[in-house]
């Protein structure tokens, strides 16, 4: 939505497909306010963030036009081709001089014995069920993951009235910020370090769960503790969606700090297939603010390709949204960031970058 | 059951339903890329082309032939990465 909006402001034809029932991504089922710079609506919640980048997009009218239940299928990069499929019904290609890939994630999963049974459920899905819908999911759950996501959605469960018998994280250490931890700790909710589910119990669906200690290298150690729950929530991670990157033949490379495959870019979010640009979590996981930024980047670099933007306004453009998108980077909690987008940057393949 | 049966007997990839254990039984067998096993055991082949599976089978491919996951080849990726009806794709090609 940022790509398009940046794009479609310098006066392109942006046509957005997304795979979801409405616009907005991640940002729909986010109501906790978000942290970072002033610049990247800090203070806001998601979902709020989300209407307003619709109504930036509504302000371009025509220019921006919309697909939603609408999946971008391939791309067949002999001619460039994208097919789309709306619904299970609408099939139809387009030929769009240039692509941004921005897919988002998706959650990982880890195998043990019975996480095939009803009530094993992604932390996402998990937030989209209640932040959505308004559906709970059960009535006792046990998070797996201490990182952002297992935190905030442990405290979005207990707003919601359901009780949450433990949090358990592999990791020594709780992987999210202090600030969701310390909600969660202070409503008496247990957040067991090196722990980790080892076998979901119960016949037909979820009725408990084993969890044990976890030694570093030696698997698990002590006692198996027995936890009453309905509902397993697995927050252990997101992986980028790049099936799209692959298929257009992009340089692809595995940063463990990026959580998975991604595609080599330069500073202008674009990949070694010059036709496409990638921002967001597909470029890496991150953050929303720098998602968001990310494709700022990427619609003002595809703007500028197309011919819609002076080099000069581009560079000043450029350089102020890389101070922005250094300036989330800035902190502690981004050493690995930078870690890993140092390894899959790029010198710029010719184009206007510095 | 024991702990490892119970560890063997994990659905890894739901599409297909292919476990844990066929999994490493290939891998031991020298199949030990994800395009090689897709080929004998259609794992990443079902409705969701792998985005469940595909990461937990190189995790296991790097850790039976000890190397770092970075290094492990994920496989082949085609479109569409949906199913979609043949009568669509017929269709729209104008023929029968």
């Amino acid at each position: 939505m940022s790509a398009a909006a940046e794009a479609a402001f310098f006066g392109a034809k942006v046509m957005i497909v997304d795979s979801d029932l409405r616009l907005g991504g991640q940002l729909i089922k986010q109501t906790h306010k978000f942290f970072g710079s002033a610049f990247e609506r800090a203070g806001t919640r998601g979902f709020v963030i989300s209407d307003m980048l619709l109504d930036e997009l509504k302000g371009y009218g025509d220019r921006v036009e919309t697909y939603t239940n609408c999946t971008a299928l391939g791309y067949y990069k002999d001619d460039g081709v994208v097919s789309c499929m709306e619904g299970e019904e609408n099939y139809f290609k387009v030929l769009p001089k240039k692509i941004l890939v921005a897919t988002g994630a998706q959650e990982r999963l880890i195998p043990f014995p019975n996480n095939d049974l009803p009530g094993v459920y992604g932390a996402g899905a998990v937030q989209t069920l209640m932040n959505v819908y308004g559906v709970v999911p059960g009535k006792r759950i046990l998070m797996v993951g201490a990182g952002n996501i297992g935190l905030i959605v442990s405290y979005q469960l207990l707003q919601a009235g359901v009780e949450v018998a433990a949090i358990v994280e592999a990791m020594p250490r709780i992987g999210g910020y202090w600030v969701h931890a310390a909600k969660v700790r202070r409503l008496g909710v247990p957040i067991l370090l090196e722990h980790s589910i080892k076998e979901a119990l119960g016949k037909d669906v979820v009725e408990g769960a084993i969890i044990q200690q976890i030694s570093p290298g030696c698997g698990f150690i002590g006692e198996e503790i027995h936890v009453d729950c309905d509902v397993i929530c697995m927050a252990v991670g997101l992986n980028p969606t790049c099936e799209l990157l692959w298929q257009a033949g992009c340089e692809m490379k595995y940063i463990p700090q990026l959580c998975g495959h991604v595609a080599i870019r330069d500073r202008s979010m674009r990949t070694t297939n010059p036709n496409v640009w990638v921002a967001g979590d597909a470029a890496g996981i991150e953050e929303a603010s720098s998602a968001m930024v990310e494709g700022r980047i990427a619609g003002l670099s595809m703007a500028h390709e197309l011919g819609y933007v002076e080099d000069k306004e581009y560079r000043e453009k450029s350089a102020l949204y890389w101070e922005r998108l250094n300036a989330l980077r800035n902190g502690e909690a981004s050493a690995k960031i930078r870690e890993g987008i140092a390894q899959v940057l790029m010198e710029s393949s010719g184009g206007m970058e510095r | 059951m024991t702990e490892e049966e119970k560890e063997r007997n994990v659905i890894v990839c739901r599409c297909e339903e292919i476990t844990m254990g066929e999994i490493r039984d290939w891998i031991a067998r020298g199949y030990d890329t994800f395009d090689e096993l897709k080929h004998i055991l259609r794992v990443g082949m079902g409705p969701c082309q792998g985005r469940g599976c595909r990461e937990i089978i190189l995790r296991e491919i790097a850790k039976m032939k000890n190397v770092p996951i970075t290094q492990v080849d994920p496989g082949t990726f085609r479109p569409p990465s949906k199913p979609v009806k043949l009568e669509l794709l017929a269709k729209k090609e104008g023929g029968e």
